[in-house]
C-alpha cells in the first residue's frame, strides 16, 4: 500500500507563534487517520498546510502524491475539505452550492447529476435540495458540506471538527455518515478532532499538543500506554487500602474525588483476586476500559476536555455575535 | 500541465466564479431593485426640486436631461464596488475558502468577481434607459452599443477598485465605512449632480483630479450626442471636462477612467495573489 499524506519535518511559523513545528507522520491510503489534541495544538494549521492554504515554514509535505507547495492544482483537484465551520453559500439552494462546487472541479455534467443524487439519498438531503441554505439546521449544513467535500471523488478527505457544534445526535449521525461513505469507496480520510469518543473512530491517531506530535498509534496502542484498566474504588479506609495496593502489588493510586483510582493490566482477572485477599471493607468498585482521555492526560499532564468544553462556548459565541443582519 | 489544460482551468474559475454573482443577483431580489429605485429617486426628487430653479443649461438640456446620464454612471458606480463587497463577504462568511482550495488560480477567482459584477453594473446601468423617453431623450441603436461599451470601461475599473480593498478588508463593517468615506464623496463630485466646469475654483480642482468625472462626462456627451448643447461664447461648456484650456472628447475621458482602471485591476490581480 502507498502513503496518502507523507509529512516530513513540518513547520509552521505565524509571527510570533510557532503552530506547529517539525511534524512528520505518513497516512496510508483508505486509512481513516485523527489527529487528537486541544484547540490551539495545530490542528488546524496543518490541515490548512496540507490542502495549500498556508504556504510551511518549513519541511515538506505530500498529499496523494504531490507536494503541497510545488503542485498545488494537483492537490486540490486531489482533495475534499469539510471545514471547522460552514463555507456553504447561504444565498444558494443545496444543489446549487453542489453545482457550483462540481464545476468548479471540472466534474462532467453527467457525473455531476449522478453523484448529487447519490450523495443527498444518502446523507438525507434529497428533498430538501431546493431548499435555501438559509433554512438548514447545523446538522444539514455540515452533512450537504461532507456531500459537497465527497461530490468530485477526491483520494483525500480532509475533515477538520467535523461534528464541532452539533448536537449529540447530529455528531452521531455525521459519524454514522462519514464511516458508511468510507466503506464504500476507500478514500482516505484525516480528520481533527478534540472529542476523543470520535478519535476511537479512526484507525490511528497522531496526539498533537503545542504544535507536536507526542504519541501516534492504533487508539489499542495508546490505550495501552496508560497501562490498562482503570479501576475506581470507593472505602472507608482510603489509607489502609492504597497501602495495601502498595505493599502487595507495588501499585501507586490517586485518591480524586473521595475515590482511588488506578490502573491495572487486565483488571478484570485482578479485581476478583484483589478482593477476595483484602480484608479491608470496601462501597463500590468500577472497572472501565482506558480511553483516549486517559492517554491524554498521561501523556501531557493535562485534561483535553475542559479547554474543549470552554473553547466551544466561545467559538459559539463569537459565531453568534457576528452573524449578519 | 499543458497550456491548454491551464488556459481551460483558468477560463472555467473565471466564469463559474461570475456565475455565481449572476446566480446570486437572482436570488437576491431587493439588490436588483434598490440598484434601480435609488437614482430613479435621485432623479425625481433632484429633478423635480431643481429643474425650474436651475433652468436649462443649453438650449435642448434641462437639469433633467443633465442630471440622468450622471446617475446612469452613478448606478455603474455603485453597483461595481459590489465585487469587492462580495469578496469581503465571502471571506467573512468563510464560502471564500471554498474558492481558495478549489482548483482554480488566484486570477480567475479576480477575473471573475470582476466580470460578474461588471456585467451585473452594466445591465443594471443599461436597465436605466428605460427611462429615456420620460426624460425626453430619444435613443438610437448606435448610441446604446457605445453607451454599453462605455459602461463596461466603467464597471471594469470601478470593481478593480473594489478587489484591490478587498485583499485588504476583514469585514464588511470596513468596507462599507471606506465606501461612505471615499466613494460617496467621489461620486459626488464626479459631476453627476452639476456641471464640473462651473463651479468655485476648489471643487473644480478636486473634482477634477477625481476619475470618476471623465466617465460620468463620457456617459453625458455619448448620451447627449443628438441635443444641441452650445451654450453662449465665454460661458464654460457642459460637456467635456475643461483642462487647462483643453476640453476632453469622450476618447479622453474613456482614456483617463481606462489607464486608472488597468491600474487598479493589476494592483487587484497582484494584491489578491499574494495575500489570499
Amino acid at each position: 500500500m502507498t502513503d496518502s499524506i507523507i509529512v516530513d519535518g513540518l513547520s509552521k511559523r505565524f509571527k510570533n507563534l510557532e503552530a506547529v513545528r517539525d511534524v512528520s507522520f505518513s497516512v496510508k491510503e483508505g486509512e481513516v487517520f485523527g489527529f487528537l489534541g486541544p484547540n490551539g495544538a495545530g490542528k488546524t494549521t496543518t490541515i490548512n498546510v496540507l490542502c495549500t492554504l498556508l504556504k510551511p515554514s518549513g519541511g515538506s509535505a505530500q498529499v496523494a502524491g504531490f507536494d503541497v507547495v510545488r503542485q498545488q492544482t494537483q492537490v486540490r483537484r486531489s482533495i475534499g475539505l469539510v471545514f471547522q465551520d460552514t463555507t456553504l453559500d447561504e444565498y444558494l439552494t443545496a444543489e446549487q452550492n453542489l453545482r457550483f462546487h462540481a464545476y468548479a472541479y471540472g466534474v462532467s455534467r453527467k457525473l455531476t447529476n449522478y453523484r448529487i443524487e447519490e450523495l443527498l439519498k444518502l446523507l438525507e438531503l434529497w428533498d430538501r435540495r431546493k431548499q435555501s441554505i438559509r433554512e438548514y439546521s447545523g446538522g444539514m449544513k455540515r452533512r450537504l458540506e461532507l456531500a459537497r467535500g465527497l461530490l468530485h471523488h477526491p483520494r483525500v478527505l480532509f475533515l477538520d471538527e467535523p461534528s464541532l457544534g452539533l448536537d449529540p445526535q447530529a455528531r452521531h449521525k455525521i459519524w454514522e455518515y462519514v464511516l458508511d461513505l468510507h466503506r464504500n469507496d476507500d478514500t482516505t480520510i484525516f480528520m481533527t478532532t478534540h472529542y476523543m469518543d470520535e478519535a476511537e473512530h479512526c484507525d490511528r491517531i497522531a496526539v498533537i499538543d503545542n504544535g507536536g506530535i507526542i504519541a501516534l498509534g492504533t487508539p489499542e496502542e495508546l490505550k495501552r500506554k496508560v497501562g490498562g484498566d482503570v479501576i475506581t474504588l470507593k472505602s472507608n479506609d482510603k489509607e489502609s487500602i492504597q497501602k495495601e495496593l502498595r505493599e502487595k502489588y507495588s501499585i501507586e493510586s490517586e485518591l480524586k474525588d473521595d475515590a482511588i483510582t488506578f490502573t491495572v493490566s487486565e483488571g478484570d482477572k485482578f479485581l476478583p483476586e484483589f478482593v477476595r485477599a483484602s480484608t479491608q471493607p470496601m462501597q463500590s468498585i468500577s472497572i472501565r476500559r482506558p480511553t483516549l482521555d486517559d492517554v491524554f492526560l498521561k501523556l501531557t499532564g493535562h485534561a483535553i476536555r475542559d479547554e474543549a468544553a470552554d473553547a466551544q462556548v466561545n467559538l459559539r459565541g463569537g459565531k453568534w455575535g457576528s452573524r449578519r443582519r | 500541465m499543458g497550456v491548454a489544460a491551464a488556459m481551460n482551468d483558468f477560463v472555467r474559475g473565471v466564469w463559474v466564479v461570475a456565475y455565481r454573482e449572476f446566480l446570486r443577483l437572482l436570488r437576491d431580489r431587493a439588490r436588483f431593485v434598490s440598484a434601480f429605485a435609488m437614482p430613479l429617486l435621485f432623479l425625481v426628487i433632484f429633478g423635480a426640486g431643481f429643474n425650474r430653479s436651475v433652468g436649462p443649461l443649453s438650449e435642448d438640456v434641462d437639469y433633467i436631461k443633465f442630471v440622468y446620464p450622471g446617475l446612469i454612471a452613478q448606478t455603474v458606480f455603485m453597483v461595481s464596488m459590489f465585487a469587492g463587497l462580495s469578496v469581503v463577504w465571502d471571506r467573512e462568511f468563510g464560502f471564500l475558502r471554498e474558492l481558495l482550495i478549489a482548483p482554480i488560480s488566484r486570477s480567475s477567482i479576480v477575473f471573475g468577481k470582476i466580470l460578474g459584477a461588471a456585467g451585473i453594473a452594466v445591465f443594471q446601468g443599461l436597465l436605466m434607459l428605460v427611462l429615456a423617453p420620460v426624460v425626453g431623450v430619444p435613443l438610437s441603436v448606435l448610441t446604446v452599443l457605445k453607451l454599453a461599451v462605455l459602461l463596461i470601461v466603467l464597471s471594469v475599473s470601478l470593481s478593480s477598485i473594489g478587489m484591490a480593498l478587498a485583499s485588504r478588508l476583514r469585514t464588511q463593517q470596513g468596507f462599507q465605512i471606506f465606501i461612505q468615506i471615499f466613494m460617496f464623496p467621489a461620486v459626488f463630485i464626479s459631476g453627476v449632480l452639476f456641471p464640473v466646469n462651473d463651479v468655485p475654483r476648489w471643487l473644480e480642482v478636486v473634482s477634477k483630479v477625481n476619475p470618476l468625472t471623465y466617465g460620468v462626462d463620457a456617459v453625458r456627451q455619448v448620451f447627449l450626442t443628438s441635443q444641441t448643447v452650445t451654450v453662449a461664447s465665454g460661458e464654460p461648456p457642459i460637456l467635456g471636462i475643461v483642462f487647462f484650456s483643453h476640453t476632453t472628447t469622450v476618447f479622453i475621458d474613456i482614456a483617463v477612467l481606462g489607464l486608472f482602471g488597468a491600474a487598479m485591476f493589476f494592483i487587484a490581480l497582484w494584491m489578491f495573489n499574494r495575500q489570499a
